[in-house]
């Protein structure tokens, strides 16, 4: 009896683990694919497919870097996802702790204001957007672009952190208005330096859709000089169809930044992008 | 001067969200809903149409033939999705939420395609899955299911499953990782007094871990079906603005784009706004009401425990 139930959680223990190596294996074998075939050449990724190949060149990456431009989509993306996080994380918690830590008249509508974006999609006002940054003569450049994503962020980023700024005690802030600090150094020396940890959440939350983004680009921009990785990826799979090795050195490319820094940051990556879902 | 500043600095520090956010998301999407009822001459707008482009849109053909079919396809595209996270999702999470060295390790592999833009996926997956090289045939006829070989995304009656599968592969770590965070939040007392009472597995899962993430699996149920209805990326990059084959995969996301935007593949064009606008108005119209009566209905839940 007791041998039984020993051989029978174990044999249970086997099966949820093959079962999870398979799926494991569903998820990582097209990403591996894709990494080891860009090293080869286009010739050798036809005839062995799934072979490793029999030289490890770097030819595809270096012309896809130069001649596809792939360095000035990087340039552009790295740019753009930059400064729209930084100004979301200075305008947001700005905002935040305006709204937490201060009782005026109409603040709660305020909130309420702010509050109401959070489960509207964007896209679905993107002509009238269209429109507005063509008159602002702001079509085709990288600010029409970022200008969308801070207001984009705006509802989420405001609404995590006056949840922390609120639950911050008063006496800091009393202790400081003793201490001789005006209320912008309060809130700049002393209570932001205490919500660092959401900052992480709200930065991390609104980067990786920033980066990856590929709706607001295709709307917003036309020169090929200003497009970022995604919408130039499009354009580079137009041009070099035959050439397999650079699709999958490019595909690589463009997912590695974000790849990376999720391997070192998993537990960051993974508590801002399900922060939206999630109740604290 | 100065005091006032001092006492009033809230303002300063709220305008620029303010700014922004009203200029570049609220005055849109309101704007939005009023576009669909002018006409429009390329960015030029015309005269008041009333309900016109919405008539044009619903009830003349072939606009309404499109309309109508997109629906169906992003409704499939939901239920298809949600169907995948609340069986195989849900069953990860609870396999996952055993804890251990090698479960971390499979909880953070399947959060990788989620990493993705949806781009990158789309191209990944037209490779895999084409005819003559995609490992995906090539692995059935290797299992001796070689009959099964076809060209996915090329015969209208497996593209659009194919697509939703391809996104579920992309998708799925994020409702497995909300579940599993509502199920370790489940204070272990509640199932150790329920194993005291002497249930067991199925039980314990039935009776405890299910109605304490139900809550979990509603609100991801929500963001599914805004992000479901919202589809583009992955058909647009696989099957063009039109939905391709025979507009097979065409769903309201493309519909929408390459009525207002042109079928331009390039981007950049103007097509038909007022037209366009309505389209938008009605995914809205749907999504805003769907979303706030299940919001509704889960707060209500909510209280009663």
């Amino acid at each position: 009896m007791r041998f039984h139930q020993r051989a029978f959680r174990l044999f249970k223990r086997i099966g949820i683990h093959a079962l999870l190596s398979l799926y494991s294996l569903a998820v990582l074998l097209p990403l591996v694919i894709m990494v080891v075939n860009s090293f080869k050449t286009t010739r050798e990724i036809f005839l062995a497919p799934f072979s490793l190949p029999a030289v490890w060149s770097f030819q595809s990456y270096v012309q896809v870097w130069q001649r596809a431009s792939f360095g000035v989509y990087f340039a552009n993306s790295l740019w753009v996802s930059t400064l729209s996080v930084t100004a979301i994380l200075v305008i947001a918690s700005m905002a935040a702790y305006g709204l937490a830590r201060y009782r005026f008249r109409g603040v709660d509508a305020l909130r309420l204001y702010f509050l109401a974006g959070l489960m509207v999609p964007l896209r679905l006002g993107v002509v009238p957007l269209f429109v507005l940054v063509q008159r602002l003569g702001l079509l085709d450049t990288h600010w029409a672009l970022i200008l969308t994503y801070v207001a984009n962020g705006m509802p989420f980023s405001i609404f995590l952190l006056s949840g922390f700024f609120r639950r911050l005690p008063q006496e800091l802030e009393h202790a400081a208005r003793i201490d001789g600090c005006t209320e912008f150094q309060i809130y700049r020396r002393v209570m932001l330096p205490l919500v660092r940890p959401a900052l992480a959440t709200v930065a991390i939350y609104n980067f990786v859709p920033i980066w990856n983004d590929f709706f607001f680009p295709l709307i917003l921009l036309r020169s090929d000089h200003l497009k970022t990785i995604p919408l130039g990826m499009t354009l580079f799979f137009g041009q070099h169809q035959i050439d397999w090795s650079l699709l999958f050195a490019g595909m690589t490319l463009a997912s590695l930044p974000l790849l990376a820094l999720y391997l070192m940051l998993s537990g960051h990556f993974i508590r801002g992008l399900t922060a939206g879902a999630i109740k604290r | 001067m100065h005091r006032w500043v001092e006492k009033r600095v809230y303002i300063i520090m709220i305008l620029p969200a303010l700014v922004v956010y009203t200029g570049f998301m609220v005055y849109p999407l309101f704007t939005s809903l009023l576009y669909g009822l002018y006409e429009w001459e390329g960015l030029q707008r015309g005269a008041f149409a009333g309900l016109a482009n919405f008539r044009t849109i619903l009830w003349e053909r072939p606009f309404n033939v499109r309309f109508f079919n997109a629906i169906q396809h992003n409704i499939y595209f939901f239920a298809l999705t949600f169907a995948i996270q609340s069986t195989a999702g849900l069953g990860l999470a609870v396999l996952f939420s055993q804890g251990g060295r090698l479960m971390t390790l499979y909880r953070t592999v399947s959060f990788i395609p989620y990493t993705l833009s949806l781009v990158v996926v789309g191209f990944l997956w037209s490779l895999m899955l084409n005819p003559t090289w995609g490992i995906v045939n090539k692995a059935l006829a290797a299992a001796g299911l070689g009959a099964w070989a076809r060209p996915w995304l090329g015969d209208p009656r497996t593209a659009l499953t194919a697509i939703i599968l391809i996104n579920a592969w992309r998708w799925i770590g994020f409702p497995v990782l909300v579940f599993l965070a509502a199920i370790q939040s489940i204070p272990s007392e509640l199932h150790e007094a329920a194993r005291v009472d002497g249930a067991r597995g199925w039980q314990l899962f039935r009776h405890i871990t299910l109605p304490l993430v139900m809550p979990a699996v509603l609100t991801v149920t929500i963001l599914t079906f805004i992000y479901d209805f919202m589809a583009f990326e992955l058909i647009f990059v696989m099957q063009g603005s039109s939905g391709g084959p025979a507009y097979s995969t065409d769903v309201l996301g493309t519909l929408f784009y390459r009525t207002a935007f042109g079928e331009s593949v390039a981007g950049g064009d103007i097509g038909n706004i007022g037209l366009g606008s309505a389209i938008a108005f009605l995914m809205f119209l749907i999504v805003g009401t769907v979303s706030l009566m299940a919001y509704r209905w889960m707060t209500r839940r909510e209280t009663e425990y």
